[in-house]
């Protein structure tokens, strides 16, 4: 059984990851002020029946991702299952891999990844519908298993691995238009096929 | 490009997500290690994630932080 007493000092530390994920899932600052300290209220109150030792940032992001799907996403009324259109695998490194970057001696992966900025990698992940935006953003910006995301999402692991896999794609493409669009990335050609 | 390297691709996110067995991994990796183009995509793919985590990183307004911890206290006093 863990001690209230102790709940500031060992959820602090996780706060920016949790308002950073709120700020994505909301994609509205006010909002997600609200939710990290719904999250923190919640967590607080049921800390006695968190088994110590066990995975604390797991259960924090269980009780936020419980607290948005409740409180934020029923105000929105959007279709919950919005689909994302089929994306090439390897969408990013068929475009730039082995290609010289507009910078001499510079690969085009390294110029994309050196110049692109904060904003766009944040809103490409914003741009992501909902339930491929939270399996992202779980594995790919907090390090989640699989199984954890399984746990925390509540859906089965094979879910997970089939929103990560094209939720990544779509990233990737959303990432190479903003390349495109500040001309970070060399002139379209034909995709280098990687597999037959 | 072979069927070593289909293979390789087809599993190389959960591979690098820490996922599938010993032995699928340890074959993996010698496949990586032996192909350079493979090792090349893997290398982006790693460097591409470590570029998300490091730009998707938001700081909590100390105002926000201290009204967080504040509303514990209140609850650690309510009887």
């Amino acid at each position: 059984m863990a001690d209230q007493a102790t709940f500031v000092e060992q959820a602090s530390p996780l706060m920016d990851g949790l308002y950073g994920a709120a700020l994505r899932m909301t994609r509205n600052p006010a909002d997600a002020e609200d939710l990290v300290q719904e999250t923190y209220l919640k967590a607080y109150r049921a800390f006695h029946s968190f088994q110590e030792g066990t995975n604390l940032k797991a259960w924090l992001y269980r009780i936020l991702t419980n607290t948005y799907i409740n409180t934020y996403r029923a105000k929105k009324r959007r279709p919950d299952e919005t689909d994302l259109e089929e994306v090439e695998d390897l969408y990013l490194y068929r475009r730039l891999g082995g290609l010289e970057g507009a910078t001499a001696g510079r690969s085009a992966e390294d110029e994309l990844l050196d110049h692109i900025t904060d904003s766009e990698v944040k809103d490409a992940l914003e741009a992501l519908p909902e339930q491929f935006r939270m399996a992202v953003l779980l594995a790919d910006v907090e390090g989640f298993a699989y199984k954890e995301i399984a746990e925390i999402l509540d859906i089965p692991i094979g879910t997970v691995m089939s929103r990560l896999h094209r939720g990544r794609k779509a990233m990737q493409k959303q990432l190479y238009e903003y390349g495109k669009q500040r001309n970070l990335v060399p002139r379209e050609t034909e995709p280098t096929p990687t597999t037959t | 490009m072979s069927d070593k390297c289909d293979e390789t691709l087809t599993e190389l996110y959960s591979y690098l997500d820490g996922e599938l067995t010993v032995e699928v991994r340890e074959k993996i990796r010698f496949h990586l290690d032996d192909c350079p183009p493979c090792g090349d995509i893997a290398v982006f793919e790693v460097e591409l994630r470590k570029v998300i985590a490091s730009k998707c990183v938001d700081k909590v307004p100390d105002d926000l932080r201290a009204r967080i911890i504040a509303a514990c206290s209140d609850e650690a006093e309510t009887p």
